[in-house]
């Protein structure tokens, strides 16, 4: 049976794109058929992250308006064959997106998917709650920083009480993704811990992804991190999320950086 | 000197406040959630109940709340015309 997830945050530049990416990618390399979809209309970047930003001809709103068929829209990765996208439109007004046609949209995808991984623009708006509108479970992209945690409770509260599920009764199932989590500043008490977070928000740990300059080099080739460089620690670590997702036990760890003995000893000053 | 010191000295951990601020907050924020707005709310009425009596002009008509840390005060100011008239409703009692 098909699952729709939300990746969301509340607050932006928290990752929601990335980690949509990254676990779509991750899910597809394990045989899952996905299509990942770009919900920020006005402001799409799924489809840059991906590496599709050259093949983008029909997007959502096309399809909603029915000025093209969702087969016209739907981009095909070209390195995993099982992998697809539904861009966003860069140009049209946010407000053409419909309750009804989203619906639609989602409907015809679980007919034809195990995944559909909505990417969540930023806030609390319209194309926020339609991006969580129909979903199973939803990811709640975090940072270990206050705006970002008071943020994500924000959503969690709409998680609870806006989506189709809340309203039937049903509970939506949700999982904290702690990025860009750097933890010899928690072991200092510079940062967040991981326990404070999850208290704080009462969910329970999808994944925690290092901060790491992995993440900035695979967006600049437009190849998500687990495809770009799937031994290095981000990209385990949304493998690991991918399969906690799927049912798995996996113990919970942040995978470390292997460095060389000179970034260490120049990485140490730094820090 | 200081500076010296400043370096040597571990910097105080700074997460267990970011810890306590967000605790606070929330609990606040979590209580306020789906209700309405509860200064529109009593602002709304108050005037209604007042404007039975008296004829107002809503726009002076002003409710605050200021949130201590151990009470929390509200304070409702209502500007009266010296001659103001009774309203319709309280005259015909």
């Amino acid at each position: 049976m098909a699952k729709v997830l939300v990746v969301t945050s509340g607050k932006g530049g928290v990752g929601k794109t990335t980690s949509t990416a990254a676990l779509g990618v991750a899910l597809a390399q394990m045989g899952e058929r996905v299509v990942v979809i770009d919900f920020d209309v006005g402001l799409r970047n799924l489809d840059l992250v991906m590496g599709a930003e050259r093949r983008v001809v029909f997007d959502l709103i096309n399809v909603v308006q029915g000025v093209a068929k969702l087969a016209q829209a739907l981009i095909r990765d070209k390195r995993l064959e099982n992998l697809w996208l539904l861009p966003a439109s860069q140009t049209r007004d946010k407000d053409a997106l419909t309750d009804d046609g989203v619906g639609r949209i989602i409907a015809e995808l679980r007919t034809k998917f195990d995944w559909i991984l909505c990417d969540s623009p930023a806030g609390i708006e319209r194309g926020a709650l339609l991006a969580m509108r129909y979903a199973d479970e939803a990811v709640i992209v975090t940072n270990p920083e206050v705006s970002s945690v008071r943020d994500s409770d924000r959503i969690i509260g709409m998680l609870d009480s806006k989506t189709v599920k809340a309203e039937r009764g049903e509970r939506i199932e949700k999982h904290i993704l702690i990025t860009r989590y750097d933890s010899a500043r928690a072991a200092r008490g510079e940062m967040l811990s991981i326990d404070d977070i999850l208290e704080i928000l009462a969910a329970p740990l999808l994944g925690i992804i290092p901060e790491s300059q992995d993440v900035l080099r695979a967006s600049n080739v437009g190849s998500p991190v687990t495809l770009n460089n799937a031994a290095s620690a981000p990209a385990r670590a949304y493998t690991d999320a991918v399969r906690r997702l799927m049912g798995e036990t996996i113990t919970m760890t942040v995978p470390v950086e292997r460095k060389g003995l000179m970034r260490r000893l120049l990485g140490r000053r730094a820090a | 000197m200081m500076n010296l010191l400043r370096l040597i000295s571990r910097p105080t951990a700074s997460a267990p406040v970011a810890r306590e601020r967000l605790q606070i907050l929330l609990a606040h924020e979590r209580g306020l959630r789906g209700q309405p707005d509860l200064l529109g709310v009593l602002r709304a009425e108050i005037l209604a109940v007042v404007s039975r009596h008296i004829v107002l002009d809503p726009d002076q008509v002003i409710v605050k709340m200021d949130r201590g840390k151990h009470v929390s005060t509200l304070e409702v100011d209502i500007e009266v015309p010296n001659h103001a008239k009774r309203s319709i409703a309280a005259a015909a009692r």
